[in-house]
């Protein structure tokens, strides 16, 4: 351990030490009086972690005998986890006071699930890997129950620890097979045992680790969870679990299957591409029968997760840099979707029941226009930006001759659609109801017309996300 | 002059971009100045797109006017017109003023409404100029958001299922597109439209889960296009939405989805499948003669059973779409010169005849047929105006639609014989149906007491017909006013047609 090592996770560390101090200094003065404080905190702190990452110069560093990377994929997904989870904690306060939730343990717990995300993405070894993964499930575990009296959040913590652990298990044990087989657990070690032809251990590995994060990225057939879970747990959290940790799991995904399974992708990539066929269409028509908009949006996010993970199938450098570009525009319309979910309430109570929305324009115009945006961003439709992370999706599964899993993706997406429709049919042509509550100031209002102008202006030029998920993807593939 | 194309494109944004950020308030005030200045924004469009057409040369089969930057993920954005592309671009700027027109009694949520056209005018635009695959893509769907909402929100009594309906339907067809074109880009390296027209796609046989593609790629991409294409035309057995669409749109909606949005499958075909896919459009083109023949004279049919005066039209705009798909496919000069001319025609007939009805319904309030009667003895100015378009709509000589049919019609009777005796059925079908509508809603007796009070056209109504009167005698007397403009680009389309067709795929076409 030299001090070049630390230099190099001084995101992480700081983070850490931050998070400490932070608990610390909640527990000895007010507690919950400084939550709003806490939170703010908190958010500097990623933000700030965020700009560090962000200013590194280019090229790959190896930390601790090679357990840590730090290349551009890595710093990629971290700037990525860092600000959405930042914009999410910052733009859920509202509702954390507003519901009484508003307590000092939330933004730390949010810190540590993030510091393992961070750890996640950037491992270079299955030790790694796993002490990255428990240390950011073990943290949302806990956030899922976190309105501590309501049954249902408590249900949703419970269901997720179980089948958590369950996947945990099963990506532990796949990984003590590769290691038993491939004599190492460094993932550079294990590509240079299986370039051409694994061993049958290791692809049983392979299988149980991909069951592992799967689970992770909530993907078919280990979906379950999520629908409960989005439902069940404070919709803060449900935004929180909806954005960072996706794209910690599917960076992880990434990583793991080019890094350590580079040389086998041709018996990986099947796999993949069979969840994704999976998750598109369960998520596609599973929903279409959802009356809970926080429901409707989990199975919307295992649709999205299986777009992306067309882009890992194809196992290219354009298929990673499609997939990141997939999840950053993925993260930005989860944000936008359950910032405006936060907001929606009658009578000061919230309300998650779509039909509530019947005729939401005239109650907020403005908001249902970029709501508009962002279900028409959901659904691929362009000038939006969700058709571009389509598009480059579909675009890398040609390119790997794919062409069925890119055409499977599109009838999937027509499918899909119709729920999205159904929001914007409901706000705009919906019949007369006891209309929500015109929810003014605060920032998750904010946030969501921001994020409904990204939507449309983002064509200009994807703000860049493109070349930048180019030169990540670069870095994670050779 | 640089420029230009991006300029009308754009403007309709612009004005839509004001009248959602400067316009507040929804009295009489406001609604009438979103009115005036969606017409002020549409006419300086049509105004300025005049240069266009004037600074044409048609001799010069490439494209014009290009404009071309880099765009993202490869992509770039380009713009240009050539002799297939821009009378649909006058059409566009033409009849847009119209529509914006004949909505000014217009009550509820008006800004909103202009805004919908605006930008709707933008994406149509937008369709008929992109030189770049992704971006022509980008208006062909983009151009569904606008129309959902204004099917959707100003539609009649069933207009959720209609609008639903409308796009999904339309979704479906135009996903596979993508992944066809993302398929070319790959093969091609490239998404510059006239880059792709001078590449030649594999014509190789494989197997596609066991099943033997003749024709390869182009047959595949052919059919994914085809897809998108057939469903936006709409062809038959793909139709159905069209009916329920125009039925629950309000007036000014189905005008520009008869007059001008279906124009962009026939457009499709000129860009894309004959130019790209020739040999795949050789294979397919007898299927596709018999699909218009049967659209033809079965809409036709369908059309004269029909008890809601927008429903028959709508039925009888998918028999005259048949006419253009026919004509297209009979690859010969009269066939595709005929398609364009009646693509143009009907997008002046299709939008006069519900503008027609349109006027009447204002009044009354309903569309059945039933309800009316006797028009003629309050509504004389009416009963001519609808006497032209009906004519117009048979394909009466004179009129434009005459000349439309008659040229896809020879086209057809060089391409397939039978087709052509099949497809000329459908001018004395048509000729019934609407003859018959007009009998039962125009003459006869006024007894109908609701109808005693009924007021002839408005000024503003007469107006807003008269410029499409004047176009289709306009062109049904002197129709090489359009066939001088396309006559070269299409020519220079068949002469590479023909070129990319081995001989011997033809002489065993002939022979078979």
């Amino acid at each position: 351990m030299t001090s070049a090592d630390f230099s190099i996770v001084l995101p992480e560390f700081l983070l850490a030490v931050y998070s400490l101090a932070a608990l610390l200094f909640a527990v000895y003065t007010s507690k919950d009086k400084v939550a709003g404080l806490v939170t703010w905190a908190t958010a500097g702190a990623f933000v700030l972690a965020a700009v560090i990452l962000a200013t590194r110069s280019a090229g790959a560093n190896i930390a601790f005998n090679g357990m840590f990377v730090d290349d551009a994929f890595a710093r990629f997904a971290k700037v990525g986890i860092l600000l959405s989870a930042a914009t999410v904690l910052v733009m859920s306060q509202d509702y954390m006071k507003k519901y009484d939730m508003l307590k000092f343990e939330f933004p730390i717990i949010v810190a540590l699930s993030t510091i393992g995300m961070m750890v996640m993405v950037s491992a270079g070894d299955l030790m790694a890997l796993y002490m990255g993964l428990e240390l950011m499930s073990l943290a949302l575990y806990v956030i899922a129950s976190f309105r501590r009296d309501s049954v249902r959040s408590s249900e949703a913590g419970l269901k997720y620890f179980v089948l958590g652990s369950l996947s945990s298990g099963l990506l532990l044990y796949g990984a003590s097979l590769t290691y038993g087989f491939a004599g190492t657990t460094n993932f550079a070690g294990i590509l240079s045992v299986v370039h051409d032809g694994a061993p049958l251990g290791v692809l049983f590995g392979l299988v149980f680790m991909i069951t592992g994060m799967a689970f992770k990225v909530s993907a078919v057939p280990f979906h379950m969870w999520t629908p409960d879970v989005y439902e069940g747990a404070p919709t803060p959290v449900t935004a929180f679990f909806a954005t960072a940790p996706k794209l910690a799991a599917m960076a992880l995904f990434a990583r793991v299957l080019h890094d350590a399974f580079g040389g086998i992708s041709s018996d990986w990539s099947q796999i993949v591409a069979l969840i994704a066929v999976a998750s598109m269409f369960l998520g596609a028509i599973a929903g279409i029968g959802q009356t809970n908009i926080k429901r409707l949006m989990a199975y919307s996010s295992i649709s999205h997760m299986g777009f992306a993970l067309i882009g890992v199938a194809s196992g290219t450098v354009g298929g990673v840099q499609a997939a990141l570009i997939y999840m950053a525009i993925y993260v930005v319309m989860n944000i936008g979707t359950f910032a405006f979910i936060m907001t929606m309430e009658r009578d000061g109570k919230p309300v998650t029941e779509i039909k509530a929305l019947n005729r939401y324009w005239q109650v907020n115009p403005t908001k249902a226009l970029a709501v508009l945006f962002l279900m028409f961003s959901m659904a691929g439709v362009p000038p939006m930006v969700g058709f571009f992370g389509k598009l480059a999706v579909l675009q890398a599964a040609v390119e790997a001759n794919m062409t069925w899993l890119a055409t499977a993706g599109v009838i999937a997406s027509v499918i899909g659609a119709f729920y999205y429709l159904r929001v914007v049919y409901y706000m705009f042509f919906g019949s007369e109801v006891e209309p929500l509550d015109n929810t003014k100031g605060g920032i998750a209002n904010v946030v969501v017309l921001i994020v409904g102008l990204v939507m449309l202006v983002g064509i200009v030029n994807l703000f860049g996300v493109d070349t930048m998920a180019m030169t990540a993807a670069e870095a994670l593939v050779r | 002059m640089d420029y230009v194309l991006s300029f009308i494109i754009f403007l309709p944004t612009v004005a839509a971009l004001v009248l959602a950020l400067f316009l507040r308030g929804d009295d009489e005030i406001a609604q009438l100045n979103a009115k005036r200045l969606a017409l002020f924004a549409t006419v300086i469009t049509f105004l300025i797109s005049l240069f266009v057409i004037a600074e044409f040369d048609p001799s010069n089969t490439g494209f014009q006017m290009v404009e071309q930057a880099e765009w993202i993920m490869g992509l770039q954005y380009k713009m240009g017109v050539d002799g297939i592309s821009v009378l649909f671009v006058m059409l566009t700027t033409f009849l847009m003023p119209l529509v914006i027109w004949s909505t000014w009694d217009m009550k509820v949520r008006v800004k909103e409404y202009m805004i919908a056209f605006l930008l709707l005018e933008t994406l149509m635009l937008g369709v008929f100029c992109a030189l770049d695959l992704m971006l022509f893509y980008v208006f062909f769907e983009a151009g569904l958001i606008p129309m959902f909402l204004i099917i959707g929100i100003w539609g009649g009594a069933n207009r959720i299922y209609a609008s639903f309906k409308f796009f999904l339907y339309t979704f479906i067809g135009s996903v596979l597109m993508l992944v066809a074109m993302i398929a070319m880009y790959m093969d091609a390296g490239t998404t510059d439209i006239a880059t792709l027209m001078a590449h030649e796609f594999s014509t190789d046989t494989f197997s596609v889960l066991g099943v033997q593609v003749v024709g390869g790629m182009q047959m595949l991409a052919f059919l994914a296009f085809f897809a998108s294409f057939a469903v936006k035309m709409p062809m038959w057995p793909v139709h159905t939405w069209l009916p329920d669409a125009h039925v629950q749109a309000p007036t000014a909606g189905s005008v520009v989805l008869a007059a001008i949005l279906l124009k962009m499958g026939g457009y499709g075909f000129l860009r894309f499948s004959i130019p790209m896919f020739p040999v795949a459009s050789h294979m397919m083109a007898d299927i596709i003669l018999w699909m218009s023949a049967i659209a033809i004279v079965y809409t036709s049919l369908v059309a004269l059973v029909q008890s809601d005066m927008k429903k028959l039209i709508a039925y009888s705009s998918v028999a005259h779409m048949g006419y253009v798909t026919a004509g297209i496919f009979s690859l010969n000069q009269q066939g595709v010169d005929g398609a364009i001319f009646q693509m143009i025609s009907h997008g002046f007939i299709s939008g006069a005849l519900f503008l027609s009805v349109g006027v009447i319904y204002d009044r009354m309030h309903t569309r059945e047929i039933d309800a009316y009667g006797g028009l003629v003895n309050r509504m004389p100015a009416y009963a001519l105006v609808f006497m032209f378009f009906t004519m117009a709509n048979v394909g009466l000589p004179g009129t434009s639609g005459f000349v439309g049919e008659f040229l896809t019609l020879m086209g057809m009777f060089q391409a397939n014989t039978w087709v052509a005796m099949v497809a000329t059925t459908g001018v004395i079908l048509s000729a019934a149906y609407a003859l018959w509508l007009y009998r039962r809603v125009v003459m006869g007796e006024l007894i109908k007491e609701s109808l005693k009070t009924i007021k002839d056209l408005s000024p503003r109504e007469k107006w807003i017909i008269a410029p499409l009167v004047a176009m289709t005698l306009l062109l049904g007397i002197y129709p090489s006013l359009v066939t001088d403009i396309i006559g070269p680009s299409v020519e220079a389309l068949l002469h590479n047609y023909n070129a990319a067709v081995p001989m011997e795929v033809v002489t065993a076409a002939v022979t078979h």
